[in-house]
C-alpha cells in the first residue's frame, strides 16, 4: 500500500481532508447540454479508521462552519426591497464571511438562487429575481469568491416561502439565497 | 350556464371518461357577443348514442364561442332531408344542421352532415366523416368548426388544443387539452415549477422552462412521442422561450453573459447567437407572426415596456422600438395572428389587467376588470384571448373575444391553473 510511504501523521491530516471533501457533491457542471449530473465522482482512496479528537475550536472557514449556528455562514439569505436589487448595508457582514469562505475554500462552489414576489409577469419575476442574484454575487466576488465559484441563477415568484398576500409577506419572497455544493 | 362536456359524453358513451374526470378544466360562459347568430342543431338520425354525443358537444361547442344563440330544431334532421324551413324561420333559426350516422363497412361510423341557411332555403355545405367511436368528440369538433367557419367567414378553433400548468401541492403537471377542456392528458409531471409553455407552429413540440435542476432550464418536448431535449442550459437562468414562424428557432433569455437577455438559438439547442443588448433587463420576445419583428418586455426606460427589435437583430442596425408609452408596467407581449394587434398586461392602480393595442392607430382598450392578470394567448383566428387570472385566491384560466363582449371562465376544481398557451390551427 503507498500509503505506507507517508508518515502517519500526514496520513490522517490527508484522510480528514478528503473526508471533508467527499461529504460535499461536486458542484454541477454549468454547460450547454443536459440537465446537471447530481452524482458524486468517485474518490479512489484505501481507508482505515483514524480516531481524531475534535477541537472545541471554532475556525470561521472551516466547512463545518457552514452549519455551524454559531457562525455567520449559517444564514444564507439577503432581503432585498420592493423593485430593488441593492444589497442593503445589514447584510455586508454576512457576504463578507462567506465571500472570506469562498476565497479560504476555493473547491467550494456556491448557487445564488434570487426570488421575486407574486405580483406581475412570472418571466419578468424571473429577470427581477435574476438581478438580485447578480448582487449578492458581484458583492461576494468583490469580497474575495472568485467568478468561478459563483452561478448566480433566478426561481422568480416561483419557489415562494410565504404564499400570502401582503407586504409582510412579500418582504420574504424578494431574496437570495446562497446554497453551497451539495445543498441543493 | 355551465357546460361540462365531458358529462354529457360520459353520459352517452362510458369509454368516453377518462380516469381523472374531476381534474378536468370545466368552462363556464361569464358574457356573450351582443348579436349571436340563431343556429338550429337538429338531432341527427341513425345510430342513436353516437348521433346523441355529437350533437350535444357540436352545441356546446358553438355556444360556447358566444357568437351563436341555439334554436330547438323542433324534431331529428337526417343529411339528405329537407329542412322544415317554414317552421325553422318561425322558431327564428337562420341556419339549420342536420346529419346522419350510419356503421361503415369496417365497423366505423360515417357522420353526414348538411347546414343549410334557412331564409334562402339553400345548402351551405355537405362535409361527411369516417371515425371510431374514439374520435367522437374529435369529430363533433370538427364538425362545429365547419358550421363555425360557413356562418362567421373564419376558421373554427374547436378541434384546436391548449397547454397549461396545474399547480397542486407540492406537484406541478404541464396538461394539454382539448379547447373546451376535455381529454385532458399530463405531458410532464415535477416537484418543481413548470413555466411558460410554447407550442411549435406545426402544434407538434412544446417549449418550456423546468425547475426540476434547481434552476430555470428551457426544454422542447415532443408531444406525440413523450421524449424532449434540453434546448437552453446556460450558466445561469434559462428562460422565455418563443418559437420562429418558422418552427426552426427559438429566442430564449439568458443570463450567461449578466443579466437577462434575448438570444437566438435551434430548436436543437445549437447555435446561440445574442439578438439584443441593454444594461437592465429583457425579456418575454416574442416573434410578429410575419417573422419581421420580436417584440420584448424591457426595463432599458427605468420601467418594464413593451418593445421590439428588427428579427434580423442588430446587424440592421435600426435599435429597438419603444411601442407601449402609458403607465409604468406593460409586459407579456403576444400578437395577434393577423399581426394587427399586441395583447400584454397592463399595471392600472396596482392591477394587473390584459389590455389590447391596435397597432396601427396605438389606441389602446382594457379588457378585463380582473387585478392579477398574466399570460395572455391568442385563439389561432384571433377571435378569443386566454389568459390567467385568480379567483378567490385561486389561479384559473378566463377568455376574453378581442372586443371584449365574450367571456368564458375555466378553473379545475381544488387546484391552482395557469401558464397558458392556445395551440395552432389543425389542418
Amino acid at each position: 500500500m503507498r500509503a505506507r510511504l507517508i508518515s502517519l501523521p500526514a496520513l490522517s491530516v490527508l484522510t480528514l481532508l478528503l473526508a471533508a471533501c467527499g461529504s460535499q457533491p461536486p458542484a454541477p457542471e454549468q454547460g450547454a447540454a443536459g440537465v446537471e449530473s447530481r452524482t458524486p465522482s468517485a474518490v479512489k482512496v484505501d481507508t482505515s479508521p483514524v480516531t481524531t479528537v475534535q477541537p472545541d475550536r471554532f475556525d470561521p472557514n472551516s466547512i463545518a462552519a457552514l452549519k455551524d449556528p454559531r457562525s455567520p455562514l449559517s444564514k444564507r439569505s439577503v432581503y432585498f426591497d420592493y423593485d430593488s436589487y441593492v444589497v442593503k448595508d445589514e447584510f455586508q457582514a454576512l457576504l463578507t464571511a462567506h465571500g472570506k469562505f469562498l476565497a479560504a475554500n476555493p473547491k467550494m462552489k456556491m448557487l445564488i438562487q434570487g426570488n421575486a414576489d407574486e405580483r406581475g409577469s412570472r418571466e419578468y419575476n424571473l429577470a427581477l429575481g435574476q438581478k438580485r442574484a447578480e448582487a449578492v454575487k458581484k458583492t461576494l466576488v468583490l469580497l474575495g469568491a472568485r467568478e468561478d465559484q459563483l452561478e448566480a441563477v433566478s426561481l422568480g415568484e416561483e419557489k415562494p416561502v410565504c404564499t400570502e398576500s401582503g407586504e409582510d409577506c412579500w418582504a420574504k419572497n424578494r431574496r437570495g439565497d446562497m446554497l453551497y455544493a451539495g445543498e441543493f | 350556464m355551465k357546460f361540462q362536456g365531458l358529462v354529457i359524453a360520459c353520459a352517452a358513451i362510458a369509454t368516453l371518461c377518462p380516469a381523472t374526470a374531476r381534474a378536468q378544466l370545466t368552462v363556464e360562459i361569464t358574457g356573450a357577443g351582443a348579436n349571436r347568430l340563431p343556429v338550429a342543431i337538429a338531432d341527427f338520425t341513425g345510430e342513436r348514442i353516437v348521433a346523441q354525443a355529437l350533437t350535444s358537444v357540436v352545441r356546446a361547442d358553438l355556444e360556447r364561442s358566444g357568437l351563436f344563440r341555439l334554436v330547438d330544431a323542433g324534431a331529428p334532421l337526417a343529411d339528405n332531408a329537407t329542412p322544415a324551413f317554414d317552421d325553422l324561420k318561425n322558431r327564428g333559426a337562420d341556419a339549420v344542421a342536420g346529419g346522419s350516422v350510419t356503421t361503415a363497412a369496417d365497423g366505423r361510423y360515417e357522420t353526414r352532415v348538411r347546414l343549410s341557411d334557412v331564409p334562402k332555403q339553400a345548402a351551405l355545405g355537405n362535409p361527411a366523416y369516417l371515425h371510431s367511436g374514439t374520435q367522437l368528440r374529435a369529430t363533433a369538433h370538427r364538425i362545429a368548426d365547419f358550421i363555425y367557419e360557413k356562418l362567421t367567414g373564419e376558421p373554427g378553433v374547436f378541434s384546436t388544443r391548449i397547454a397549461y400548468v396545474v399547480k397542486s401541492t407540492g406537484r406541478y403537471e404541464l396538461k394539454i387539452a382539448d379547447a373546451d377542456g376535455s381529454n385532458d392528458q399530463a405531458a410532464l409531471a415535477s416537484r418543481e415549477p413548470i413555466i411558460s409553455p410554447a407550442w411549435s407552429p406545426d402544434g407538434g413540440k412544446l417549449a418550456y422552462v423546468s425547475f426540476e435542476a434547481k434552476k430555470p432550464v428551457v426544454y422542447v418536448h415532443d408531444l406525440a412521442s413523450g421524449r424532449r431535449h434540453v434546448a437552453a442550459n446556460f450558466k445561469g437562468s434559462n428562460s422565455a422561450p418563443a418559437w420562429s414562424p418558422d418552427g426552426k428557432q427559438l429566442a430564449v433569455v439568458l443570463t450567461k453573459d449578466g443579466s437577462s437577455q434575448l438570444y437566438i438559438v435551434n430548436a436543437d439547442g445549437s447555435g446561440v447567437t445574442r439578438i439584443a443588448t441593454s444594461s437592465g433587463i429583457d425579456t418575454e420576445p416574442r416573434w410578429s407572426p410575419d417573422g419581421q419583428f420580436i417584440y420584448f418586455t424591457s426595463d432599458r426606460g427605468g420601467s418594464p415596456q413593451i418593445y421590439r427589435i428588427a428579427a434580423s437583430g442588430g446587424a440592421a442596425g435600426s435599435g429597438a422600438e419603444r411601442v407601449t408609452f402609458e403607465g409604468s408596467y406593460n409586459v407579456t407581449p403576444r400578437l395577434s395572428p393577423d399581426g394587427k394587434s399586441l395583447a400584454f398586461i397592463s399595471r392600472n392602480g396596482g392591477r394587473f389587467q390584459l389590455a389590447l393595442m391596435d397597432l396601427a392607430t396605438k389606441q389602446t382598450q382594457i379588457l378585463t376588470d380582473s387585478a392579477k392578470d398574466e399570460s395572455p394567448s391568442f385563439a389561432p383566428n384571433g377571435r378569443m384571448i386566454l389568459y390567467a387570472t385568480e379567483i378567490g385566491g385561486r389561479g384559473v384560466l378566463a377568455a376574453v373575444s378581442s372586443d371584449g363582449r365574450v367571456k368564458q371562465k375555466l378553473s379545475v376544481q381544488a387546484a391552482d391553473v395557469r401558464e397558458p398557451a392556445w395551440g395552432p390551427l389543425v389542418r
